[in-house]
């Protein structure tokens, strides 16, 4: 059986590149891959292109690498709890997209399922919608129909959000054993579980690395097979 | 029996009445976490968190004993009750857009006459970004905003039309202020309506409608807010 267990610096030097996309979930603070992100901050690795949910708190998880001007564009919902963010946001030093908290799940599930698409109402009329496609449900033909952003609304309408998939994932795990299995706890679950299908290669950072067998097949998170590499990580002491 | 509260703390009072018990409730950052001091007698409800939890039950006390992997929406520590349940942020966002999520409770910078809310973003400012604010209010059943009923400067902030960007177009369905309770209904053509259904027992009807940007229909037998 394998040992998918490995070192962050082994893992960073093979498998990270300067220029990549890179999935970090994370909640403000919890469930970040900090060790994982302090292992590529002590490479010259940069030019990132990011997909997360924020950019956590100045000067911690994600704000290391903002930070450390390592981040080059970003996708993601909400930057409010980190102002170094919104400072190069408006310098023009980090290029951002945002997308609703929600939509940006689906969008990487889709990337990570093999789904070519999402049709979600949230953003409808918002500039959310800008430079999307518009779909609406005609119930009398019984099928959508493209519509433009001022055609008035009739019927059931939605923006069409496209997939979105990474080179790599960080992903912060409670437990994980030496093949890969994955428990996420409490509300550091948060992106964890949907980013880490949705990338080429996924490194998982673990709290506890425990033997294959001790962890329950019905209380596994996410399944051995989507993980390629296991590392140490550091449990949370601060939220 | 009538209540004595004023401003931002009789807002907080009366929006806690729409809670019924066991409902599902998520209230945004600031203001709308006042409700939690005003839930009425025998209203026990459940605190969603969008980024994974049901059954939130307040932050930790000083020297209290704490998991760091429990936080609010606001990234802030927190307690779980018995009974809580935490999930990953694609289900917890199924669970808002698909209506599993009974009244959802925000701020505004400004709402319109059609219930369309802007609150995330103002033109020419940097912008913190919508985090999870859009997708509740197109899905929870119930869209409550918490608001003064005038800006520091007096102006209204339920208006006619709003020039700011929308968070939700046409998701609001209560306006709750320290004046008025105004409840959107939709029209016979499926458009929400503002109509005035509650004033303070400290002000008159003139008095909400002259402070009000959007035309408010007055259709009804105005109950006293106090009196909820």
């Amino acid at each position: 059986m394998r040992n998918k267990v490995t070192t962050i610096e082994k893992v960073i030097a093979e498998k990270c590149f300067t220029g990549m996309s890179v999935l970090l979930p994370g909640f403000v603070n919890v469930g970040v891959a900090e060790s994982l992100i302090d292992g590529l901050l002590a490479t010259d690795i940069t030019d990132l292109t990011v997909i997360s949910n924020n950019t956590s708190v100045p000067g911690r998880g994600i704000g290391k690498l903002v930070r450390a001007n390592r981040i080059r564009k970003i996708t993601c919902s909400h930057i409010g709890n980190n102002a170094e963010t919104c400072e190069k946001v408006v310098k023009g030093e980090i290029n951002i997209t945002f997308c609703p908290q929600g939509s940006l799940c689906e969008k990487v599930r889709a990337g990570g399922a093999g789904i070519g698409g999402i049709l979600t109402p949230t953003g409808v009329f918002t500039p959310m919608q800008d430079g999307k496609q518009l779909l609406e449900w005609d119930n009398e033909k019984g099928e959508f129909k493209f519509v433009k952003p001022d055609d008035p609304a009739v019927g059931p309408r939605y923006i069409l959000e496209l997939p979105l998939h990474a080179d790599v994932a960080f992903i912060h795990a409670w437990k994980a054993d030496t093949l890969g299995n994955v428990v996420y706890r409490r509300t550091s679950r948060n992106f964890n579980e949907v980013f880490a299908t949705a990338a080429d290669y996924v490194i998982v950072e673990a709290e506890h690395i425990v033997e294959v067998g001790e962890l329950d097949p019905d209380q596994i998170m996410t399944p051995h097979f989507i993980v390629d590499a296991v590392v140490q990580g550091k449990a949370l002491t601060e939220a | 029996m009538s209540c004595d509260l004023t401003g931002k703390d009789l807002i907080a009072w009366r929006t806690a009445r729409f809670f019924k018990d066991g409902n599902v409730v998520n209230l945004g950052i600031g203001m709308p976490t006042k409700c939690l001091d005003y839930l009425p007698e025998g209203v026990d409800i459940w605190i969603d968190t969008e980024n994974g939890a049901v059954g939130l039950n307040g932050a930790p006390q000083p020297g209290e004993d704490f998991d760091p992997n429990v936080v609010d929406a606001g990234g802030r520590p927190s307690k779980l009750r018995v009974g809580s349940a935490c999930f990953d942020s694609f289900r917890s966002f199924g669970f808002i857009r698909g209506g599993h999520v009974d009244i959802t409770v925000l701020g505004a910078y400004e709402v319109d006459a059609r219930a369309c809310l802007a609150n995330w973003m103002i033109p020419g400012k940097a912008a913190a970004g919508m985090g999870g604010a859009m997708d509740l209010v197109t899905g929870s059943k119930t869209t409550i905003v918490m608001s003064t009923h005038t800006d520091k400067n007096g102006n209204p902030k339920l208006v006619h039309k709003t020039e700011l960007p929308w968070t939700g177009w046409r998701c609001v369905d209560y306006f709750v202020s320290e004046l008025a309770v105004i409840h959107f209904i939709k029209d016979e053509f499926g458009i929400p309506r503002p109509h005035l259904e509650e004033i303070s027992k400290n002000t008159t009807i003139n008095e909400v409608i002259q402070k009000t940007g959007a035309a408010l229909i007055v259709d009804r037998d105005i109950r006293i807010l106090e009196d909820a």
